[in-house]
């Protein structure tokens, strides 16, 4: 096949992956958008599997027949609540083929793969340390979801400056392999030097803070293939992984905004900023909250005429979608409203409530986003506060010194009665007492998550 | 050195085209877009699979490497592809 129709068929490919990702920002043209992005895969790879200098099969076979059993595997036994997970350990793969290419690249004297010159070479150093640290950063990330890791900060002091000095390092060998210097041990190094500084970048980050890191390393996969790309080349790649970059850079933007920091307080901030004197608990609670219990909650839902359910990670956590789902069923049947609000950082991923209710098979129309639902709290009879936290403290809104003052909220505390089910009175990822907890119109129906709402549907059902 | 130039310019076209295309996304579909965009990042596949099918010309450790990056990028795009279609189906089951 000659090399302009190799080139044409990557435009193709490239085109329909445009196609795709537009696609896939809508709704209604979001499985479409998602099956040209994969046909348009299916094309780049058959094209460049005829090409002639492929010259065995072997390898080639081994590998896509392991990854294609993995992933397989893996797409359809993962639950929905696990997709976070999931997510983390696509990106970190994606990153890590990218790194391999790259070392492969660098030892090809010739051949498909083999990069000559500042602008291979520089993009080979590029690639290994972008790839390296979204391998490890996304394993990090992975451990801290599936809590292998506590998900708590983790770090030492002056583990910025320790960050800056590997960063320094490495861009320093990536310089010393573009002017031509150095073999492969210096890769190697480089190599080594990147996956620690991916441990290193996402230990000191928090759980709140996962869907940042997760929209984040998602960019950087994006970015490794593009440099990959460069490296040989191939504009397939550099198009295709600038696409997956930018919109990888907007979802963290739009979580940043989402919890009113900046990137670079995401990143670098979760340590330092333990310095201010924490609210105390006991003088925000003292003897101001009160406890409720199943049928109590079940006899102000008898009278509600419009219930909103604020789900956050605990939703996710007591795998209650499914429970949630059938006290709205239970409530609708009885006249009443049921709309869910979500908080766009709620749960460990963008997005992350929306799935696990679109797996309970709640409605589109009635899962509001923050701006949406917002106004809407004042003429709330009951709030049903599930497994969320942070997002629902007024101290963003009221207390300037609070650390999350200035967040975009959920403003339960609007609505007549806010019933929170939780475990205990322990604090949220922020760490911070929450004064919704001890409001007049706050109830506290303390228990696990699931128990909480199949007690709730009960009571309901035995009212009727 | 017009060659590089000409890659660099479609980078940035493609970053810009790419923030064009993404600006207004509901909330509903970020984990889709997550997982939908990270498989086409697995395209560094076609780099995996010259590499991995260079045969003699490369040496050993150009084969087991491309590989190790065969297997990585089909996870992605095989995984990537299907659980995002599986997500979209449940948000499309009653669209």
């Amino acid at each position: 096949m000659s090399l302009s129709f190799v080139n044409l068929c990557y435009l193709l490919s490239a085109v329909l992956f445009i196609g795709g990702i537009k696609g896939l920002t809508r709704p209604r043209t979001a499985v479409r958008g998602n099956l040209m992005a994969a046909i348009g895969m299916l094309l780049a790879v058959v094209v460049t599997l005829l090409d002639q200098s492929i010259l065995s099969y072997g390898w080639i076979l081994t590998g896509a027949i392991i990854g294609a059993t993995i992933g397989v595997l893996l797409a359809t036994r993962i639950q929905m609540t696990a997709m976070p997970q999931m997510v983390a350990l696509l990106n970190g793969f994606g990153g890590g083929a990218s790194l391999a290419v790259a070392v492969a690249s660098f030892l090809s004297t010739s051949g498909p793969v083999a990069a000559s010159g500042i602008v291979g070479l520089t993009a080979i150093g590029l690639t290994v340390l972008i790839g390296a640290v979204t391998l490890t950063g996304s394993a990090v990330a992975f451990g801290k979801l599936q809590e292998l890791l506590p998900g708590s900060p983790m770090g030492f002091r002056g583990i910025t400056l320790f960050n800056g000095a590997l960063l320094v390092a490495a861009l320093a060998i990536v310089a010393t392999l573009a002017a031509g210097n150095g073999g492969i041990g210096l890769v190697l190094v480089l190599t080594a030097i990147a996956l620690v500084l991916g441990v290193t970048l996402v230990v000191p980050i928090g759980g709140a803070d996962m869907p940042v890191v997760i929209a984040l390393l998602n960019s950087y996969s994006g970015i490794a293939a593009a440099a990959a790309g460069f490296i040989m080349g191939n504009t397939v790649l550099i198009v295709s992984g600038a696409l997956v970059g930018a919109s990888g850079l907007i979802l963290t933007r739009i979580m940043c905004v989402a919890m009113n920091r900046s990137l670079a307080s995401v990143l670098f901030g979760s340590l330092s900023e333990e310095g201010g004197e924490a609210m105390d608990a006991d003088e925000v609670y003292a003897g101001k909250v009160k406890s409720s219990s199943a049928e109590e909650v079940s006899m102000l839902l008898e009278t509600a005429q419009r219930v909103v359910i604020v789900p956050g990670f605990g939703m996710a956590m007591a795998q209650a979608q499914h429970a949630v789902r059938d006290l709205a069923d239970t409530l609708e049947r009885r006249g009443a409203e049921v709309i869910y609000g979500l908080h766009p950082v709620a749960g460990r991923m963008p997005g992350h409530m929306n799935v696990l209710l679109a797996e309970a098979e709640v409605d589109y129309d009635k899962m509001q986003p923050m701006e949406q639902i917002n106004p809407h709290f004042a003429q709330t009879d009951v709030v049903i506060v599930i497994g969320a936290n942070d997002v629902t403290n007024p101290m963003a809104r009221e207390d300037k010194g609070s650390p999350i003052y200035g967040m975009p909220i959920l403003d339960v505390d609007l609505a007549r009665t806010v019933v929170v089910v939780k475990r205990s009175l322990s604090p949220g990822f922020a760490g911070l007492p929450n004064p919704l907890f001890a409001k007049d119109n706050t109830l506290m129906l303390f228990g696990d998550g699931k128990q909480a709402i199949l007690d709730l549907t009960g009571a309901l059902n035995e009212a009727a | 050195m017009d060659m590089i130039i000409m890659q660099v310019s479609l980078f940035v076209l493609a970053v810009i085209l790419g923030v064009e295309l993404i600006t207004k996304v509901p909330a509903t579909l970020h984990t889709p877009l997550m997982s939908g965009s990270n498989a086409i990042s697995g395209i560094t596949l076609v780099g995996a699979l010259l590499a991995a099918g260079s045969g003699e010309v490369g040496g050993l450790w150009v084969s087991v490497l491309g590989m190790i990056a065969v297997t990585l990028a089909t996870i992605n795009v095989v995984g990537g592809f299907m659980v995002t279609n599986r997500m979209l189906r449940m948000f499309s089951r009653r669209g």
